[in-house]
């Protein structure tokens, strides 16, 4: 499964690195998606996958007895997923108020400076 | 010797207080600082009578690095000492009448006494870094000195040449001055001569006196960094006469002088600077006599000047050194009297045009005889003091050591020089007050006392020195040879050395010159001639090599930063792969962890598969309804993937989440037009093929990191003190909120910042201008 996952990885991260090349500003927020989604695997990647044992202690025990996923990454993972949410709201609504004020999805034609207009 | 300095540092700002307009007057007693500091330094002057003892005042300041406030008072140091504060007396009276109307004199003041301060600093310093400080210090107050007429563009951009090649020339010296704290681990003066071998014979030697050089050419404005010299001459005329020709320039001459008894002695050592001073001094006399301004006149003899001082260090014998240390003071005087007098006629008939100025010894007669004595100086005529060091530069290349060839080239630039120098000595002196008087002349006031007394005093310190020579001879010029020459010495300034080649070569000097002086009529034709050699000029190299830095720098802005995230992205991606690709391949064994990996069941690769497939989509499709679906896809394959792998916390957050992004992405950007295709196809390949590289090289990475395990300390604390210390049994959630709650709580604040954010974009209303066409 470790390469399964190596693989996705990187095709998450070529993906994003590909959408962020384009000019659409949808487009670069898709990419930056796509990306955090990478590298969420990776961390998850990292901690050492196993399986089906969430780290929650048994309700009659005090302590883990058996193997348990490593927490840690859940840790990192669950703020990096609500953190990228906040971003992501806020980034659609700013596109969102850049089409309406400009009219393009363009990146390029935001790129003018106020000596040009 | 450190509260003098100190104390004219503080004065100078205090000149600033000093309003002009009010209390003019001041500015005359302004020379009582100069003053007292020459009086204080001739107090030593028995000490270093001699020349065989040198005093030492020791102050700490950085001791961890060596650096110290060390000053060292020895016979060069006298020497360039009192020069800089007896000339700089003279100035300061002269300054005061000179710039009389002028409203910013109190800055100049300031300017000039930061400037004197910094001087005494360098000929004074024992340690080398100090040394360093003070020598930029003389450059940027120079800086200020050379661009005082701010409202000139000639002057500030004559200022902004200085301080460039000064500075430069300081920034190597500087190197130089670090190689030798290394190799010798020193930065004391005193310590280095008292062993000098260990310099001489080290690997870095040759690099260090090649960049001890380029501060001291450029500083004393030796060929190929001549021609900042010449502008240099738009600032005031005191100042010319200050810096530009009696001191600052000598700084240079000063660190060669003070470095030949360490450095000195290798056939490089010599060879350079005699090459480098024999060029510049025979150039410099050359194209001086063509210029019919007195200035650009005054400013190419002093280049010479300075050459045959280089030249005479880097000849190196016992004879040359005294004969050096006698022409630095000669030139200082005669030089100073000159610029004061032109200063003087500027002043006076506002030109300093040599065609046009005759016959001033009528108006000024006083003035005239001091440019006589300055001229005859400068020609080398008996009974002035210029005669004692013409004589004994002669007897240098006539010095019985050289074979018969190096007797006849190094003489034949000698004299090839000073039938030149006296040429224009006397164009300067002489010309401007012999002739017959213009009639727009006639009504000229005569300078007042401020303005005749010094270039009076100097040429009468002139014409004493040159009859009395002992004066100076035993007391400063012979303990000023020994420190440079490093072992004792029996030399003695004589007025009569009988009959022989040497006056024999002097007696043609001055023919020749005088001769020359005749034949050459200043005119604006042969500056005009000169001008066509601007072409080949070090200076038109420099303007054009910092036009094509310009001209790259732009390019490379152009290139670099132009405006494009996408670019910016792609760069860094590049130069990312690039660089930890090569890492990667060239210093780690690329290895599989083969034991360690799971198995995947047939329903996990369905997942994986429909991953790829969301994810071929978003890149491929132009519907945005489509990609949007496909994140949304990719988001519930991820989440399945956390259930698979005991994160159920992590699954269910994914899940919320992505729902939220894809109902939000769909609310708002539902109604924008589909993607426009903007990049052809051979793009799109160009950055396919960037991005594929880097998501292997991430893929890579993430299997070496898998090789080694990672450690688990960290989780195995969590996980054994989550009940026992949180009371909590879901071991992520007590992470969350408890171990690392005060994160969660900024995160949250981190969610309501962007909510604040989201609320008031959208309600914002567009006002009517912001909307472009």
């Amino acid at each position: 499964m470790e390469l399964l996952l190596v693989i996705l990885v990187g095709a998450f991260y070529s993906a994003g690195i590909y959408m962020m090349f384009r000019r659409s500003m949808v487009k670069l927020l898709l990419g930056l998606l796509l990306l955090g989604n990478g590298a969420n695997i990776l961390i998850f990647l990292m901690g050492g996958l196993t399986k089906g044992k969430a780290p929650i202690i048994r309700p009659e025990n005090s302590k883990f007895l058996e193997v348990y996923a490593d927490p840690i990454p859940q840790a990192l993972i669950l703020t990096a997923i609500v953190i990228s949410f906040a971003l992501t709201a806020f980034a659609i609504v700013l596109l969102k108020r850049v089409y309406t004020t400009t009219g393009s999805d363009d990146l390029d034609s935001l790129n003018i400076q106020d000596l040009d207009i | 010797m450190l509260l003098p300095i100190i104390v004219t540092f503080l004065l100078a700002f205090l000149m600033l207080l000093l309003k002009p307009q009010k209390i003019l007057r001041l500015f005359k007693f302004v020379c009582v600082v100069p003053l007292l500091l020459f009086l204080y330094l001739i107090t030593y002057l028995p000490a270093v009578y001699q020349g065989t003892k040198s005093i030492l005042f020791k102050n700490e300041w950085i001791p961890s690095l060596g650096i110290s406030l060390d000053f060292k008072i020895d016979g060069l140091s006298m020497l360039f000492g009192l020069m800089i504060t007896g000339i700089g007396t003279l100035i300061y009276l002269y300054a005061a009448e000179y710039l009389k109307r002028d409203e910013n004199i109190h800055r100049f003041y300031c300017y000039l006494t930061l400037f004197m301060g910094a001087m005494l600093g360098v000929v004074l310093s024992d340690n080398l870094i100090t040394l360093f400080i003070f020598w930029e210090l003389t450059s940027i107050s120079s800086f200020f000195l050379i661009g005082y007429n701010t409202d000139q563009e000639a002057s500030r951009k004559s200022a902004l040449w200085a301080l460039s090649l000064t500075g430069l020339g300081g920034f190597l010296m500087l190197a130089a001055f670090a190689l030798i704290g290394i190799v010798a681990g020193t930065y004391s003066l005193n310590e280095l001569l008292a062993y000098p071998d260990v310099l001489l014979n080290n690997e870095y030697y040759y690099i260090i006196i090649f960049l001890l050089f380029a501060g001291a050419f450029t500083k004393s404005a030796q060929f190929p960094f001549h021609f900042w010299l010449p502008g240099a001459m738009k600032a005031p005329t005191p100042v010319s006469a200050y810096l530009h020709s009696a001191t600052m320039v000598k700084a240079g001459i000063y660190i060669l002088a003070r470095f030949s008894p360490i450095l000195g002695g290798d056939t490089v050592w010599n060879d350079t600077l005699m090459i480098v001073g024999g060029i510049t001094m025979v150039m410099g006399a050359v194209l001086s006599v063509f210029h019919k301004d007195m200035k650009g006149l005054l400013a190419y003899s002093t280049i010479s000047a300075l050459g045959i001082i280089v030249f005479l260090i880097g000849i190196g014998t016992e004879t040359a050194l005294y004969a050096a240390c006698t022409f630095i003071l000669v030139h200082a005087l005669y030089k100073a009297t000159l610029f004061l007098i032109t200063g003087i006629v500027d002043h006076a008939t506002h030109t300093r045009d040599l065609s046009v100025l005759r016959g001033l010894r009528k108006v000024m007669p006083v003035i005239a005889i001091a440019g006589f004595i300055a001229a005859l100086s400068s020609a080398g005529i008996p009974f002035t003091f210029g005669f004692l060091s013409k004589e004994l530069i002669y007897g240098v290349s006539t010095d019985g050591i050289w074979t018969q060839e190096s007797i006849f080239v190094l003489t034949g630039i000698a004299l090839l020089t000073n039938i030149f120098l006296t040429s224009s000595g006397f164009l300067a002196g002489i010309r401007p007050f012999f002739g017959k008087l213009p009639k727009e002349f006639e009504k000229i006031k005569k300078p007042n006392f401020y303005l005749w007394f010094p270039p009076v005093l100097l040429s009468a310190l002139t014409l004493l020195f040159g009859i009395v020579p002992s004066i100076v001879d035993q007391s400063i010029l012979k303990s000023a040879t020994i420190s440079v020459l490093g072992t004792s010495t029996q030399m003695y300034l004589s007025l009569w050395h009988g009959f022989n080649l040497v006056l024999l070569l002097s007696a043609i000097t001055i023919v020749l010159g005088i001769l020359l002086y005749f034949a050459i009529k200043p005119s604006s034709r042969n500056e005009s001639r000169l001008k066509g050699l601007d072409d080949f000029s070090p200076q038109t190299i420099l303007t054009s090599i910092a036009l094509g830095i310009r001209w790259f720098a732009f390019r490379y802005t152009r290139f670099f930063h132009n405006g494009y995230l996408r670019v910016y992205i792609m760069f860094i991606v590049i130069f990312f792969t690039g660089i930890v690709g090569y890492k990667l391949f060239a210093d780690v064994p690329l290895r599989v962890n083969t034991e360690d990996l799971s198995a995947f069941r047939i329903y996990e690769f369905t997942v994986f598969v429909i991953t790829i497939i969301a994810i071929y989509f978003i890149t491929s499709t132009t519907s945005r309804l489509t990609s949007i679906a496909a994140l949304g896809v990719i988001g519930y394959s991820i989440c399945l993937i956390f259930v698979f792998y005991g994160a159920p916390d992590l699954a269910m957050t994914q899940f919320a989440i992505d729902t939220l992004t894809v109902v939000l992405f769909v609310l708002v950007l539902f109604k924008l037009p589909p993607f426009l295709k903007f990049t052809n196809k051979k793009i799109q390949f160009r950055d396919g093929v960037i991005s594929v590289c880097f998501g292997i090289l991430i893929s890579l990475i993430t299997l070496q990191a898998l090789v080694s395990p990672s450690e688990k300390d960290v989780s195995k604390f969590y996980a054994d003190n989550a009940y026992v210390l949180a009371k909590g049994k879901n071991v992520v959630n007590v992470i969350l909120v408890d171990f690392r709650g005060f994160d969660t709580m900024i995160e949250t604040i981190v969610l309501s910042i962007a909510a604040v954010g989201v609320y008031s974009i959208l309600k914002y209303k567009t006002q009517d201008g912001e909307k472009s066409e």
